[in-house]
């Protein structure tokens, strides 16, 4: 006997009683669909990081400077960052493609009557590779005008609209806190970062010219920098960096070997993949509850077949009769336990379909389902019709025609 | 002389109670030969339903031999059994046994689906069958829309579709009146002037009459394998036959 025309008697005995074949499905349906829309839900917060770490541009190590009291007692403190570190880490590091330091402000930037208080960011060229920004227009800074600290400004796509609206700004004049600087570049759209805070908010200068004009130059520690950034090649571990830089660090700031890091390193990536691991650890604990529903709607299968077989027993007497043999018999139900567990698998992936979508438009739920997950969980109900139906189609195969056919 | 149709040589079939062993069947030959039409009679316990299951191959011996259209089906495994049996042997029971909720023509092709029968001829197949009981104008009916003679005329439709070397009738009429009764047997010997071999379980002394020969079982024993004595035939073309049909 064929799959094809097991399938339809399967598809036939279940049309005859549609109402028993549909409740018995949907413990089947809600457990397939609950399992996909925690998966979906799990894996559209990992989409979400996945996005943001791509668009960080992926391995970055944010360094803070610490506060450093070395010398006992009297002196001040000192600034331990400093620009030249950002250098050292550069040349002596492998793996290391660039590494930035940032001197970072405020300051209220006027053109015409328009007035705009931005994030002012003293930086190298180097900040278009850590950030992973490209410029919309203009141009880079020359090196020329770094180390004369030129009072020249590349600006954010925020600051462009509320100061500038359409019209081209390069080569405009912008006042900044007291001084004219000249618009050299613009500034692709970047988005708000992960915390929500636009990033396209801001004003980048060469370091000197925001230490010179905006921070002021502290008398102790010229140089200092806000915090230095860097990226590493995909093709080293950000342990191996982290470690590296620690070291070339601890040395140059001349750390004693029991003093504790007058530094921070954060990696970025880290951070969110933490957050992000602890989303999907809840989700997997929701995907395993949900699974048990599953399992349970797999129970609920195995007693409607039992009571198929036995409120069938005649008809199975009959065809063993007529010539099915006892792996007919067995086939048969075992058919209509995977059938239902499949037809249900189907509703239920449909199901979650259509819930994950109403998640996606009314609750701004990222989700994303997987082709392989709609397959495993398909695969499983099916698999769950093939455990739990086949100790029922089983009883079926066993029975004696003679018996079966006397059954009252 | 021609090959039986069924043979069966000193079978006996044990049934265990207990510590006890009982022997439904305790030696039985008989010999049945195609185109015959054979009563097999007896009172409850006396072994004819076990005799059927074992020319039916529905069970199988304990000792002895049986053959069916030259094979001997005493030595079968279940799977032959089964095959066997739709191949050879068209079964009508007492209570019809038909599929519920679904058509006379889909109860009349069940035994082609466990059949190498191509599927493209399931249905003129079974439309033929339908037509020999005179049903073709109710193959769409589903058995709840039958009285009870049309329910076992499509079972016998259904019990002819493969072919078989006999038709194999257990109890047929138990569950229908008089005047139905009489509808059914006619067909049967209709079915056996035709060239089918007819063989009929029954406890009824006027059912039995209809069949040509007689075999009466006691207490496990075949105790007398004789002629109908005063054949009751009815006329195929029995106006009483063709109005209870319609």
């Amino acid at each position: 006997m064929n799959i094809i025309k097991l399938f339809s008697i399967a598809l036939t005995a279940l049309r005859l009683n549609v109402m028993r074949s549909v409740l018995t499905m949907l413990g089947i349906i809600i457990g397939v669909s609950a399992v996909i829309i925690m998966v979906a839900v799990g894996a559209g917060a990992q989409k979400l990081v996945d996005e943001q770490i791509e668009a960080m541009g992926g391995n970055i190590l944010i360094i803070f400077g610490g506060w450093n009291n070395r010398g006992g007692g009297g002196t001040a403190a000192v600034a331990t960052l400093q620009d030249k570190h950002a250098d050292m880490i550069m040349e002596q590091i492998y793996g290391v493609e660039a590494a930035t330091p940032y001197v970072s402000g405020k300051a209220q930037l006027i053109s015409g009557n328009l007035n705009w208080s931005a994030d002012i960011l003293g930086t190298t060229n180097n900040f278009f590779i850590t950030k992973n920004w490209d410029l919309e227009s203009g141009r880079e800074f020359t090196a020329a005008e770094m180390t004369s600290g030129e009072k020249v400004v590349i600006i954010g796509s925020i600051l462009r609209d509320e100061l500038f609206g359409a019209s081209d700004p390069i080569g405009q004049t912008v006042r900044i806190n007291d001084f004219n600087a000249t618009i050299i570049g613009v500034l692709k759209e970047k988005g708000p970062d992960m915390r929500g805070n636009e990033q396209d908010d801001v004003a980048v200068l060469p370091l000197k010219t925001v230490r010179n004009k905006i921070t002021g130059i502290s008398r102790n520690s010229p140089n200092s920098v806000s915090y230095l950034e860097l990226k590493a090649a995909d093709t080293v571990s950000m342990e191996y960096i982290t470690e590296e830089v620690t070291s070339l660090l601890r040395q140059a700031l001349n750390a004693k070997a029991t003093d504790e890091d007058p530094f921070r390193i954060r990696d970025l990536a880290e951070t969110m993949e933490s957050r992000a691991e602890t989303q999907s650890i809840f989700n997997r604990l929701l995907a395993a509850v949900a699974s048990v529903s599953l399992v349970v709607g797999g129970i609920g299968i195995m007693n409607i077949m039992m009571v198929s077989v036995t409120e069938r027993t005649r008809e199975i007497g009959l065809r063993m009769a007529i010539g099915a043999k006892p792996d007919d018999i067995l086939n048969q139900f075992l058919v209509e336990a995977i059938t239902l567990c499949g037809v249900g698998g189907i509703i239920g992936v449909g199901i979650a379909y259509g819930i994950t979508h109403v998640m996606e438009l009314y609750f701004n739920t990222v989700t994303e389902i997987n082709p392989e997950i709609v397959l495993v969980s398909i695969g499983f109900s099916a698999l769950i019709g093939v455990f739990f139906g086949y100790y029922p189609a089983l009883k079926a195969s066993r029975l004696q025609p003679i018996d079966a056919l006397r059954y009252e | 002389m021609t090959n039986p149709v069924i043979q069966t040589k000193a079978i006996r079939k044990a049934y265990h109670m207990g510590e006890q062993t009982l022997w439904a069947l305790d030696g039985v030959d008989t010999a049945i030969y195609p185109g015959e039409f054979v009563a097999v009679m007896g009172p409850s316990g006396s072994g004819k339903s076990t005799y059927m299951n074992m020319i039916g191959c529905l069970d199988v011996v304990t000792e002895g031999q049986v053959f069916l259209d030259g094979c001997e089906v005493s030595s079968y495994k279940p799977d032959e059994l089964a095959t066997i049996r739709n191949q050879k042997i068209g079964f009508v029971f007492q209570q019809f046994n038909l599929l519920a909720r679904t058509s006379a023509l889909e109860n009349v092709k069940l035994p082609l689906l466990y059949s190498d029968t191509p599927e493209e001829e399931w249905d003129e197949r079974a439309l033929n069958c339908l037509a020999k009981v005179d049903l073709s104008s109710r193959t769409a009916n589903q058995p709840s829309q039958l009285s009870g003679g049309q329910q076992q005329r499509v079972a016998i439709a259904r019990a002819l579709v493969n072919d078989p070397v006999m038709i194999l009738a257990d109890e047929p009429t138990g569950a229908l009146d008089t005047h139905t009764t009489e509808e059914i047997m006619g067909l049967f010997q209709q079915l056996n002037e035709a060239g089918t071999t007819i063989v009929l379980v029954t406890h009824e002394p006027e059912v039995a009459a209809y069949a040509k020969r007689q075999l009466i079982f006691r207490d496990g024993l075949l105790v007398s394998d004789e002629l109908t004595e005063n054949r009751v035939t009815l006329n195929i073309d029995d106006s009483s036959l063709k109005n209870s049909a319609a």
